[in-house]
């Protein structure tokens, strides 16, 4: 399944780092992104992009994650030649991981 | 002391409409508009303005909203905080009070708070590491344009205190703005971390205004905005224990609800539990949301620990150009021609013995977002972006005309073509002791006539 399914983004820019949120639509969501959805599964969508790393905060009150991507910018906002100096279309990017199924179990 | 104060939130960037501050104005029941128009670099842009003609170096559409929004600000009582005053909050204030003086009616006073410039501080202080690079700031002495220090919620209300029906300031940190009103309407103490903390976190929540009330936010079929349109900008009421809830204009367009309240405050947060501002430093990881009536989200939970010994400054500098130029194509094999076209303009760029820090060669329509990716259809229209990094202003404008000269020497079929040059405006920061900077406050009144 596609992340797009399960979750809604934003992303923001600081320096060169860009921040994208991915907040659950449900609980059953959340537990499935916060198994499946791992930095490494992140960094291997961005490599063309960004250099890493990337860190997941978890914040399960939100059941949302916020993924903190490194070197992702180009240079950042002042530097980069990229037609999006901020990254603020790199959400859209996030929500087009595949994910697992959900197991049977939920 | 007021129980509570309602602070609406009238504009998120330098640009941002204005009706729905001016809606807020009118009937959103407000005490306060707070507008965050100031940008990482736009100070740095107004400073070379402020060099070209000492009166401006202001936000450039301060004469639009002010004349907008003063009407129904001075018949209702509103008062106004705005870091609008960018590079020269004096020459700010004296604009509101012209504005004002055109209106007529009562009386206003305007008060500008300076202090952030801190451009003859820093100049003497090369030693200064840079946080990017690490470097000493003393390499971009020589070509900085301006140093801001980012000032809390205290020093404006340096500026409240004055009685200021507005208040114009320079770089200030964005939830600061909204702090402000609330330590000086609800007397909470600059220690009263629970408080700057509720009080910073619904700061963060309305800073970029329609970000939280369905802007930025609707994706069809998935994520629905009702009247995005008429899109209406947030308000918070909080009370004097730090009870916090968002809401909008009954009858303004989008919506306000858990999704657009989480969105907007994880928007450029790093770690959740150490968001630094000048006034503390913010947590949020045990922060939670509650739907408190429609349109209406209630948040408990933010935490907050003490504010760092030492402001952030973010030093402007000049940093060569950039050239752009693009040209489209389109129908049966539009991505092969395209794709030539960009290496014939690479390798023009060569031949003539131009030579970019960093050169970018990218179809708009295939990769220009989130870079090269397997699996994608093939679309029907492209357009081919060129655009090199370079001290040598003549070699950015070279870029662009070698995209143009593709109209009658590249492969067939291209249309539209555009070029731009634009010179580098580029920020970084460093830290500076608190003592160092020294807020202070700059009086106008305008009497009635």
């Amino acid at each position: 399944m596609i992340l797009h399914e399960l979750a809604h983004s934003r992303a923001g820019d600081k320096g060169n780092t860009v921040n994208i949120s991915v907040i659950a639509y449900d609980d059953r969501a959340f537990r499935h992104i916060c198994r499946y959805l791992t930095p490494e599964l992140v960094l291997r969508k961005f490599a063309p992009l960004a250099s890493g790393p990337v860190r997941r905060f978890e914040l399960p009150n939100l059941r949302a994650c916020n993924f903190v991507i490194d070197g992702a910018l180009d240079g950042g906002v002042t530097a980069s030649l990229r037609q999006d100096i901020h990254g603020k279309g790199l959400s859209s990017l996030m929500l087009t991981i595949e994910l697992p199924e959900f197991d049977t179990q939920g | 002391m007021k129980q509570s104060v309602r602070i609406g939130s009238g504009a998120g960037y330098a640009g941002d409409r204005w009706e729905p501050a001016v809606e807020l104005a009118e009937r959103g029941d407000v005490d306060y508009l707070a507008f965050e128009c100031l940008a990482e670099r736009t100070i740095a842009r107004e400073q070379l303005a402020m060099r070209q003609n000492p009166d401006r170096g202001y936000n450039p559409l301060l004469q639009d909203r002010f004349s907008a929004v003063l009407p129904a600000c001075r018949a209702n009582g509103v008062r106004i905080v705005t870091n609008m005053g960018a590079a020269n909050p004096r020459g700010a204030a004296r604009e509101v009070a012209a504005i004002a003086r055109d209106q007529g009616g009562m009386p206003i006073r305007i008060a500008a708070l300076l202090g952030d410039d801190v451009g003859a501080t820093v100049a003497k202080m090369p030693q200064l590491r840079l946080m990017e690079t690490g470097e000493p700031l003393e390499s971009l002495l020589p070509r900085m344009a301006s140093a801001n220090a980012y000032l809390g919620a205290d020093a404006i209300v340096l500026a409240l205190q004055t009685g200021a029906d507005v208040v114009i300031t320079g770089r200030v940190a964005d939830p600061s703005l909204f702090l402000a009103p609330m330590l000086h309407e609800l007397g909470w103490a600059y220690d009263d971390y629970a408080r700057l903390a509720q009080g910073t976190a619904a700061g963060h929540l309305l800073e970029c205004a329609g970000q939280i009330t369905g802007g930025y936010f609707a994706d069809p079929g998935k994520k629905e905005v009702p009247g995005l349109a008429r899109l209406g900008f947030p308000f918070a009421d909080i009370g004097s224990d730090g009870e916090v809830t968002i809401g909008k204009v009954e009858g303004s367009g989008g919506r306000i609800d858990i999704m657009t309240c989480s969105e907007q405050l994880l928007y450029e947060l790093h770690d959740p539990t150490s968001y630094i501002t000048p006034d503390c430093v913010l947590d949020v990881s045990q922060l939670s949301f509650a739907a408190a009536g429609a349109d209406r989200v209630r948040v408990s939970g933010a935490k907050a620990r003490p504010r760092t010994d030492s402001y952030k400054v973010s030093v402007g500098y000049l940093d060569g150009f950039i050239g752009e130029g693009q040209i489209s194509y389109g129908g049966i094999n539009a991505v092969a021609r395209a794709r030539l076209a960009g290496q014939v303009v690479r390798e023009r760029l060569t031949l003539r013995g131009y030579r970019f820090d960093d050169l970018r060669v990218e179809l708009i329509g295939v990769e220009s977002l989130h870079g090269p990716g397997e699996g994608r259809p093939e679309p029907y229209e492209v357009r081919l972006r060129v655009a090199g990094r370079t001290r040598d202003r003549k070699a950015a404008q070279v870029l662009g005309e070698e995209v143009e000269t593709l109209l009658t020497n590249g492969p067939a079929g291209g249309a539209g073509d555009f070029k731009q040059v634009r010179e580098i405006l580029a920020v970084q920061s460093v830290l500076l002791p608190r003592h160092l900077v020294q807020p202070s406050v700059d009086m106008i009144e305008v009497m009635s006539r």
